[in-house]
């Protein structure tokens, strides 16, 4: 079995590009992480593309070929689909595939379109990632699933708005100096909490924004890695992927994240780590709450415990465990079909000590990943660890 | 998009609820399920009976929406509820009552009610 080795990774700024089309914005993207990896276009056997509504966005299927014709890649092209988690199953698929041996350098990424929509017809097409029989006909939408999971949550665990406005603070400040990030603008506790409600209890402030951009990333093996040269000090070395009943209301539990809680142990069994050397991580926080359950999947805190670690500040900047240096996707921003991968760029950098904040976690040799579809029907988790 | 036609299984599930027959699926080992359904997503059994829904539903949880996708703008605010009844649980408007006093775990009714907006079925509970 090969290592897998990320040679290179590149990202657009996250913000609101409604006049460019997804084509330019991975072209973008993808070139970046191919100059980052320092290696030949030429040498890309597959391309891994995720992205999630193209097809309402811009009318746009098959999506595949029209990727690998804009990075300039002449090789075999896929789209991966699963909602908000699109890019980061594709990057699973990837490494699966450069792990077997079939496959030494493969390019992975997604892009989404989404400002060009306005924020009502945007907030309809994310809408189809629910059960559209069951949940979208009901009136339900994202906002208003998460917030179903936050009352369920407070009523369980207990917790407050202000706790999880802690999350949006915290995310916000770690995106001022990140010039990737949509918002670049320190909020506090009380813009969130006087900020218009959404969804009781979920307000504007806990929602990432809708946004445009684009990630990728190149993947090689430690052999093609060691044959041309190529400093690729970060590894993939677990990866890990759950799933769950479609609707939520078919869930068992919903203030917690099983399909999150099968990716982090299957992830972690497949590195050798657990949870104590997580060092740093990266989840999918679409909406403050999100963050909570992700991080007590994760096992970095004790379900039920999650809710106030912001506000004890355990997961900010200086704190035990900081989680989303990048920003998250409430403050850097959420192109769906590029977060999963952008994760995967922004964890590489702070690992290698190329980011804004990577001062943060300088001795930091092990992060994780976590990147959730719809209501955490889908979820994959990846572990990055710096090679020895 | 499905057009003109209709969804087979929802439909008549919706129908049956517009007239007080609601019912719902129970597999050979007892789990409740939405139809159409073919085969059992907890136990993999492909035997199913119709069974009527209970007539009391209980809210597990709820929210109250005020910013809404733009085929429910005119019915915002509403209330979105998860309501147990029985093995099966349904997400639905929640009705006829004032949105400051829902709890969790009161008891519901099930029926059909159509948007503001749009016009169209939508399933609902009302206090009962």
């Amino acid at each position: 079995m090969s290592d897998v080795r990320i040679a290179g990774v590149g990202l657009t700024r996250f913000g609101e590009f409604p006049d460019r089309t997804s084509r330019d914005l991975f072209a973008e993207a993808s070139g970046a992480a191919i100059e980052d990896a320092g290696i030949d276009r030429s040498d890309v056997e597959a391309l891994f593309y995720g992205n999630f509504m193209g097809a309402l966005a811009e009318h746009q299927g098959h999506q595949g070929p029209l990727m690998a014709e804009a990075a300039g890649v002449s090789a075999p092209a896929t789209r991966f689909e699963s909602a908000c988690c699109s890019s980061g199953v594709a990057v699973r698929e990837a490494v699966k595939r450069v792990r077997n041996g079939e496959t030494d350098v493969l390019l992975v990424g997604g892009a989404e379109r989404m400002t060009n929509m306005g924020t009502a017809g945007a907030t309809e097409a994310l809408a189809i990632a629910a059960d559209d029989l069951w949940e979208v006909r009901a009136g339900m939408n994202f906002p208003g699933a998460y917030a179903l999971m936050a009352r369920a949550y407070f009523e369980e665990y207990g917790g407050s708005q202000e706790d999880l406005a802690h999350v949006a603070v915290k995310n916000h400040f770690n995106a001022l100096e990140n010039e990737m990030a949509q918002y670049q603008k320190e909020i506090t506790v009380d813009d969130v909490l006087e900020a218009p409600t959404v969804s009781d209890p979920i307000g504007l402030y806990d929602s990432c924004p809708i946004s445009d951009g684009a990630a990728a990333v190149v993947l090689v093996s430690d052999e093609y890695a060691r044959e041309q040269g190529i400093d690729a000090p970060v590894a993939v070395t677990g990866t890990g992927q759950g799933g769950d009943r479609m609707a939520l209301h078919d869930r068992d539990h919903l203030a917690r994240s099983p399909a999150a809680d099968f990716a982090a142990e299957e992830a972690y069994d497949d590195a050798g780590v657990g949870p104590d050397d997580v060092e740093v991580a990266e989840v999918h926080d679409c909406f403050t709450v999100a963050e909570v359950l992700a991080i007590e999947s994760l096992g970095l805190f004790e379900v039920g415990e999650g809710i106030d670690a912001a506000r004890r500040g355990e997961t900010s900047h200086d704190g035990a465990v900081p989680v989303n240096l990048s920003g998250g996707l409430k403050a850097k921003g959420h192109p769906v079909g590029a977060t999963g991968a952008s994760q995967i760029a922004e964890l590489t950098s702070l690992l290698r000590g190329d980011h804004v904040n990577s001062e943060h976690v300088e001795d930091a040799t092990c992060g994780v990943a976590h990147n959730a579809g719809g209501t955490v029907a889908s979820c994959v988790v990846h572990v990055l660890e710096v090679a020895q | 998009m499905t057009g003109d036609y209709a969804n087979a299984g929802y439909d008549e599930f919706v129908a049956a609820v517009a007239e007080g027959e609601a019912y719902y699926l129970e597999c050979a080992n007892g789990h409740g399920e939405l139809p159409p359904r073919r085969v059992c997503p907890e136990c993999g059994s492909t035997e199913f009976t119709e069974e009527p829904l209970p007539a009391a539903g209980e809210v597990r949880t709820y929210t109250v929406t005020h910013v809404a996708a733009p085929s429910f703008a005119d019915d915002a605010p509403y209330v979105t509820a998860i309501a147990d009844f029985g093995p099966v649980r349904i997400t639905a408007q929640l009705r006829g009552i004032d949105p400051d006093d829902v709890e969790t775990g009161m008891s519901v009714g099930l029926g059909v009610e159509t948007t503001e907006t749009t016009g169209a079925d939508l399933l609902v509970v009302r206090p009962r």
